[in-house]
């Protein structure tokens, strides 16, 4: 019997892995970024959420290695005199949040009703997927403005900055669950004329065994490409609310919201308020996409399998 | 059909058909004014036949005659559109979900591919131990590991291999796991479809030889689907032939090998090589198998059949019991029509 350890070191997926320059080196720069967002509080010079740290007389300091710059703060500040490294640190740990909590709304619902779909048929389906239509033809824009909008009346637009987060992660994952669904329903209908699923029939299985512990499993190579893709996409859209301004609040600001108040000061010079942010954030959801494309072609069966 | 015991299964006129017109819009036909038109393939028409215990009905046909839809039909995957199902005397075929589970156990099935019918993702022991878990709640999982290893050996997979997954056998093995599967609730019970034509010839013998054996030692009564008329013979009790859904003949399989009645079975027969046989005597037939979505008029073989008369074009003919116990649906045979 081999272990699964020694089972993993055979496999062709560590094998492709390992062959591939472009995945191994954005796995690197993946794992750099992760551990950046989760040790932010212990790595960052500063707090920036902490407004005591905070001096408006260091605001608009430029990067080091410009004329004015200090080696106080390495990436220079911004318009409210927050470290622009810290802050990045800790914009990064919320969109990385926010974009892994989305995923797994998106996941949760759409895996269910995807399979649903697929394995019921007919009217199920039929309804399911207008269903997924109608959701895909909102703007996830549209929903997020009629969202926030409807919170801050039911809540008071003070409690807005301390719910940020869980409602941000809510208005993105519900807007995208369709993408889940779709393809989950696809690899299902695919699995489900197999003899492997007649003969758990003919065992006397209950449809929801044979849905989630049949059928699932089988279908779930796509989820997992999918999933990484969609994890870039939430952390775009997060960025994109944000921008907008419907995101997180300027107290404590993610990649996106930092880009905003940046372009306001974009003309007047201070470049890298809006830069070094946004930098940041395509390089994040670069190499997660690159990492997604790498995934679609070791999952995809009829490349390696014959 | 009349018997004068209570068969183990019987099917009385069961008909299946699929809806394949798909939706409203597909439906909507403009010939002869608006109407909605349904097409349907007719996969199985007015099928009776009974199997006793202990026996082995053979049900033989070419590719898309229905056999594989009468043994889901059978099993209760496929609900039928008219008929009856009865298991040692009891209806089954309208039953829910949770009345069927006590059939579950009696009634077993073997599938046709082994790449197919094993879940890839589960080991041996997980897909076997599976329907031991879920039909006996109570089972302690050492008496569910002694059943496993027991039921791996009687179909000669090594136990020492429960934990391996499908893709590491070949496709012999997978399906010895297979049977075993079947096996593994003590069943009377077990439908066979084509368990044998996705194997390698050496390997066929080999799973046919296995599943005989298990006949005789678990006092088995086997529904054997194939297409393979040359196993037919040595394996089966009884043997039925359907063509294009409906059943043209059920005969002994010494009967029907000897002296076949059905014009397509004598067609069917013909066309088994024989060794030492000089001039072929292949009765050959015309024209091709029609599609099951429009079925011919009367007897549904009556434009292929040399024998055809105008009767054969209008009614359907009724299946027949003759004296020495087979059943004949022609109306040539019936009449005692000269057929040489």
């Amino acid at each position: 019997m081999k272990t699964k350890l020694q089972q993993f070191k055979e496999s062709y997926f560590l094998y492709s892995f390992r062959r591939d320059m472009v995945a191994m080196a954005s796995f690197v720069v993946l794992v750099f970024f992760l551990v950046i967002a989760f040790a932010a509080p212990w790595i960052s010079p500063m707090d920036p959420y902490d407004s005591a740290n905070i001096d408006i007389m260091n605001s608009e300091i430029p990067p080091m290695w410009m004329d004015g710059g200090s080696m106080e703060f390495p990436l220079g500040t911004d318009n409210q005199g927050r470290d622009m490294l810290s802050t990045m640190f800790y914009g990064l740990r919320t969109s990385i949040i926010i974009g892994l909590g989305a995923v797994a709304i998106q996941a949760a619902i759409g895996i269910v009703l995807g399979l649903m779909a697929g394995y019921l048929g007919g009217k199920t389906d039929a309804i399911l997927m207008r269903l997924a239509d109608i959701q895909f033809s909102f703007p996830y824009l549209m929903v997020a403005i009629f969202m926030s909008a409807i919170f801050q009346v039911v809540f008071g637009a003070g409690s807005f900055e301390q719910l940020a987060i869980p409602l941000l992660t809510i208005i993105i994952g519900l807007s995208n669950w369709p993408m889940f669904a779709r393809t989950i329903r696809a690899s299902v209908m695919g699995e489900k004329n197999k003899e492997y699923v007649e003969a758990a029939r003919v065992i006397g299985l209950p449809q929801r065994i044979i849905m989630f512990r049949h059928i699932l499993p089988n279908a779930l190579t796509s989820v997992m490409v999918i999933s990484t893709i969609q994890v870039a996409n939430a952390v775009m859209s997060e960025a994109a609310l944000s921008f907008l301004g419907l995101g997180m609040p300027v107290t404590k600001p993610s990649l996106g919201s930092l880009i905003r108040s940046g372009q306001e000061f974009f003309f007047s010079g201070s470049w890298w308020i809006t830069v070094l942010p946004g930098l940041w954030l395509v390089l994040f959801v670069l190499v997660i996409n690159l990492l997604g494309d790498w995934l679609r072609d070791v999952l995809n069966p009829k490349l390696y399998k014959g | 059909m009349t018997t004068n015991h209570t068969p183990l299964l019987r099917v009385q006129d069961v008909v299946k058909h699929f809806d394949i017109s798909g939706g409203f819009l597909d439906q909507l036909r403009f010939k002869g004014g608006i109407h909605l038109e349904k097409t349907t393939v007719k996969a199985v028409n007015n099928v009776s036949l009974f199997v006793n215990k202990g026996e082995t009905l053979s049900v033989v046909g070419e590719s898309g005659c229905g056999k594989s839809t009468l043994a889901r039909v059978i099993l209760g995957l496929y609900r039928p559109n008219a008929g009856k199902i009865f298991y040692d005397g009891q209806r089954i075929d309208t039953l829910t979900h949770e009345q069927w589970l006590p059939y579950r156990r009696k009634m077993q099935m073997i599938f046709q591919d082994p790449y197919a019918s094993l879940n890839p993702r589960k080991t041996v022991r997980q897909t076997l131990e599976e329907p031991l878990r879920f039909h006996n709640p109570k089972m302690t999982s050492q008496e569910a590991m002694d059943k496993v290893a027991y039921v791996m050996e009687q179909v000669g997979v090594d136990p020492a291999w429960i934990a391996r997954h499908p893709h590491e056998f070949s496709g012999g093995q997978r399906q010895r796991i297979s049977i075993a599967r079947g096996l593994i609730l003590d069943p009377d019970f077990i439908v066979a479809d084509e368990p044998v034509s996705a194997l390698d010839v050496s390997i066929q013998a080999q799973i046919l030889n296995l599943l005989m054996d298990l006949r005789e030692k678990h006092d088995l009564t086997y529904l054997f689907i194939t297409h393979d008329l040359s196993v037919v013979h040595h394996i089966s009790s009884r043997v039925a032939v359907l063509y294009l859904g409906t059943l043209c003949e059920l005969a002994s399989a010494n009967d029907l090998f000897n002296e076949p009645r059905h014009p397509y079975t004598r067609a069917l027969l013909s066309a088994i090589p024989k060794i030492g046989e000089k001039k072929a005597k292949h009765i050959k037939l015309k024209g091709e198998v029609p599609t099951p979505v429009h079925l011919p008029s009367g007897c549904v073989f009556h434009n292929r059949c040399v024998f055809a008369r105008d009767r054969c074009k209008k009614e359907f003919p009724r299946l027949n019991e003759l004296p020495n116990g087979s059943f004949v649906s022609c109306h040539g045979v019936e009449e005692g029509w000269p057929m040489a």
